[in-house]
């Protein structure tokens, strides 16, 4: 199966649909992360991090854009819209990545994490269906590859650091390690988004390959592996939230919100 | 030579490199002419650049300054994508004027320090894999006792 463009898109419904569902979570979750790394914007604690949360953030928003483009495509309204003038309740980013960034450990841990689960996803849309997606993806691919390296040095570097560096990540995984499940929540049209064609692997194989990479990152830099997966509390594809997304909300959107009509 | 609009072209700069013309970046996909209107596909280096507004504006005042030229469309396209390989061979010295290393051709060179683009010194290390732009990481040669910037292999 192959779809070309928008129009052909939504000729069939169902397929519409589940396409739409998808690209909210891959452009909430680049969204919402993105502003998250934008708040390490002179805080960090070297010239480097600080630089490269800075490159990172503007990463992750560019591709949330693009994902944006997509569903502006297929019909839905604009990005600056999307990005700024939806509810809570229907932001599909997984709940780990709207968390207050914590520390500086915390903020690494789950970045790297987060990337490789990144991708692994962006792995299995190479060949989606859908070739808009699917074209973007190979691009984006590239260029996240270098935000894992980064992560994948950083926490290397902590954790053969030893003394605090290392309880602080090993703190930080602890944090983290209830929400990961989350991530690997695909909402309502799961098993769909594989039928369809629109990933080319199941959730069930990307979260093998996943804890694979991870855990021998974690070993190399002398990390313990956290053990049983977790059961997911509150789903953030199904539009369950914290407070913490409230907050986050309303300080990004708002410029946006004192004048949406305004031009920039 | 690829022709007029090409050459025109040349005139519009990386607004963050400044020695490097879009075309020699390897941005340009193809320009379509139909009656007094063109419709010139770009591909965008990094999906999250935040250049690619300046540059469409630059692209459809310059080309608008042609005679017979009355409308200019600028198309973002992701297919094919644009890679460093892109870059023209008078791109990659272009940048080296500019104090930028161009970017390693070869997957295996991915990570590997590029040649100092001040002395040619192959014995630099990596300071950052970040800096001023996305698209650019930070390095010091050992040789010159300075930092310099190279284009990442995307």
């Amino acid at each position: 199966m192959k779809v070309a463009n928008a129009k052909q898109a939504q000729e069939d419904q169902d397929y519409h649909r589940v396409l739409c569902e998808f690209l909210f979570q891959l452009a909430d979750d680049e969204l919402t992360l993105g502003h998250r790394d934008s708040e390490w914007l002179g805080l960090s604690p070297d010239i480097e991090g600080d630089v490269a949360f800075s490159s990172i953030a503007q990463d992750e928003v560019g591709h949330a854009v693009f994902y944006f483009d997509l569903l502006h495509e297929l019909g839905e309204k604009n990005p600056d819209q999307l990005a700024f003038a939806r509810p809570l309740t229907e932001r599909r980013n997984a709940t780990l990545l709207e968390r207050e960034n914590g520390d500086f450990a915390y903020s690494i841990v789950r970045h790297y994490l987060y990337d490789v689960f990144d991708s692994c996803r962006l792995e299995a849309i190479e060949q989606s269906s859908y070739q808009p997606l699917a074209q973007g993806a190979i691009k984006i691919r590239r260029e996240e590859y270098y935000h894992r390296l980064h992560m994948s040095a950083y926490l290397n570097r902590l954790g053969q650091a030893g003394g605090e560096a290392k309880k602080r990540l090993e703190k930080a995984i602890h944090d983290i390690w209830p929400e990961i499940g989350g991530l690997f929540c695909w909402g309502e049209y799961e098993n769909k988004l594989f039928e369809y064609g629109i990933i080319s692997i199941s959730v069930k194989e990307l979260q093998e390959r996943w804890i694979m990479q991870v855990k021998s990152t974690l070993l190399k830099a002398g990390l313990p592996w956290p053990g049983d997966w977790p059961k997911v509390k509150r789903d953030g594809r199904k539009g369950e939230h914290s407070p913490d997304l409230a907050k986050l909300l309303s300080t990004m959107s708002e410029v946006y919100q004192s004048d949406p009509s305004a031009r920039w | 030579m690829r022709g007029r609009w090409w050459e025109a072209l040349q005139d519009v700069k990386d607004p963050e490199i400044p020695s490097i013309s879009i075309v020699e970046m390897g941005m340009v996909h193809q320009i379509t002419q139909k009656d007094h209107q063109l419709l010139v596909e770009i591909k965008p280096t990094f999906m999250g650049c935040p250049a690619l507004d300046i540059i469409r504006e630059r692209i459809e005042s310059r080309l608008l300054e042609e005679e017979g030229i009355e409308k200019v469309e600028v198309r973002w396209i992701t297919n094919p994508p644009w890679t460093s390989d892109c870059i023209t061979t008078s791109g990659r010295e272009r940048l080296k004027e500019y104090g930028i290393a161009p970017p390693p051709q070869d997957d295996t060179q991915t990570l590997s320090t590029p040649a100092c683009p001040y002395c040619n010194a192959k014995d630099g290390e990596v300071e950052n894999l970040f800096g001023p732009t996305a698209c650019r990481a930070i390095y010091y040669c050992k040789r010159c006792k300075q930092p310099f910037e190279g284009m990442k292999r995307v």
